[in-house]
């Protein structure tokens, strides 16, 4: 099963080089055990661009479609047999980064 | 036997097999829905035939296998819809239950379900309530004072959690198991504590049929866990609080502070057997959790004649806030006419403090020892 474990970024701004280094390790955990399938690190979503293509021509919007205090400052999608695994990689994951983070299940 | 023999028999079998019955239907078709639903569904199919039929032999198994085949007929509805997985997992399912690590016991599994930490304390209790205690969900509604449909919509919405999440059925490893049995108990105290001292504005300043069922509950997990000092210790607390119940209200419903209860009225068996447990942690030497220290401290000292009779003139420092309490003697500067009696309504939360769409009773915090 899958999840996604995003980091919560409130006000921290990018990671500090101890920080990248200890998420370096984490991510080699995932690899060595099987869990990893992906992960990225996002900047401020202030760069963003909403682009709505729903009706008629494509509209872009400068800016985050949700202006918020918190932000998606980054994740990873792991592979676990079930939540109590999942939730013990993302309690590492949040030290490692030093920042918050959530568990959302992939639809199975 | 006379239908009220037959009604006993089954509200008996309801006591005893209903988590055992939703245990194993969890276990079998991997889903709490289809679980609960099939359980409900042999219940009521015992009400229709057994004052015909007969009480069965084995209660629990007769249930066990009606739910059986009210869940495989659910699912042979639900495939007809479409998805084909259930049906042959249902026919397959042959594998040895996984290793347990520490305990093993279908029950234990769908009680560390139903308390996992992913879920939110009002819904770890509510889940509990319906799914090991069997109470219905318009039961557990007017136990916490919500509506019916919003608790209904808290139970369906955390059994979509476990499964959408892939919550595990299953006892922990024996290295969380400790941190996991801590929020089991937490969940049955909260329930206890709803009951021993009511926080609703409308209700009965004491529920039995709250502090009944975490005492069942408790004794359930002491059953299964015979070896842990907190369970012992939280089932000695809260029997040796319910041994009082009767005298902590008076007759026209007011609540009766310890200094001013009658002593004959407490319960000597749940004192002794809270007594029994008490003595066998102290005896096991290690060091007590809080629900033993808890519990060792609890106001029943024994015994009730003298009490009744105040003699004494030493008087006890007064504890009503402190975590420990203290008997306290009646004495002429601290006896009952210095004592005002405190009503019911002054034991509760203050009004503000009571929401009917919240649980006011829902903390992780422990209210202080009573001293009621």
């Amino acid at each position: 099963m899958r999840y996604l474990v995003s980091v919560i970024d409130d006000g921290a701004g990018l990671a500090t080089p101890t920080e990248e280094a200890d998420i370096d390790v984490f991510n080699d955990r995932l690899r060595a055990e099987g869990h990893w399938v992906f992960a990225g690190g996002l900047g401020s979503p202030d760069p963003a661009t909403v682009i709505d293509n729903r009706v008629g021509e494509a509209v872009f919007t400068d800016g985050p479609f949700l202006e918020s205090k918190e932000y998606l400052a980054g994740f990873w999608i792991i592979e676990a047999p079930d939540l109590d695994v999942a939730l013990k990689l993302a309690a590492e994951g949040s030290k490692r980064c030093n920042r918050k983070v959530e568990v959302r299940p992939f639809l199975s | 036997m006379t239908v009220i023999d037959v009604r006993e028999a089954i509200t008996q079998a309801h006591r005893d097999e209903w988590a055992r019955v939703v245990a194993a239907m969890t276990r079998r078709f991997g889903d709490l829905d289809i679980a609960e639903e099939a359980a409900a569904e042999a219940f009521a199919t015992a009400v229709g035939r057994w004052p015909a039929d007969g009480v069965p032999h084995n209660p629990g198994a007769w249930l066990t296998t009606t739910a059986n085949r009210k869940a495989i007929d659910r699912i042979r509805r639900e495939n007809k819809r479409g998805g084909k997985q259930k049906e042959a997992r249902m026919l397959y399912d042959d594998d040895p239950p996984d290793s347990l690590g520490a305990i093993d016991d279908e029950r234990l599994r769908l009680i560390f379900t139903c308390c996992h930490p992913a879920l939110a304390m009002e819904t770890r209790v509510a889940l509990t309530l319906r799914m090991v205690g069997g109470l219905t969900v318009p039961e557990i509604a007017r136990a916490f004072l919500v509506r019916e449909t919003a608790m209904g919509q808290r139970i369906t919405r955390a059994k979509a959690k476990i499964k959408a999440a892939r919550i595990p059925y299953q006892v922990p490893s024996a290295e969380d198991l400790p941190a996991r049995v801590s929020g089991v108990l937490a969940v049955l105290f909260l329930v206890f504590n709803e009951g021993y001292l009511a926080t609703g504005p409308d209700t009965d300043p004491v529920r039995h049929d709250l502090t009944a069922e975490a005492i069942r509950l408790t004794r359930l997990i002491r059953a299964l866990m015979p070896e842990d000092g907190e369970v012992a210790g939280l089932l000695a607390l809260m029997l040796l609080t319910e041994a009082r119940r009767i005298a902590r209200v008076s007759a026209s419903g007011e609540l009766v502070p310890l200094g001013e209860q009658d002593r004959g009225t407490w319960d000597a068996a749940l004192v002794a057997e809270g007594h029994r447990l008490v003595r066998e942690r102290l005896a096991a030497g290690m060091a007590p959790g809080r629900y033993q220290i808890l519990a060792a401290s609890t106001p029943c000292t024994p015994p009730p004649v003298t009490y009744a009779t105040p003699t004494g003139r030493r008087s006890l420092p007064s504890t009503t806030s402190s975590s420990v309490s203290t008997p306290r003697r009646s004495s002429p500067s601290t006896g009952p006419s210095r004592s005002p009696s405190l009503t019911a309504r002054r034991w509760h939360w203050p009004p503000s403090t009571v929401s009917r769409t919240r649980w006011p009773c829902i903390t992780p915090t422990m209210r202080p020892a009573p001293t009621c």
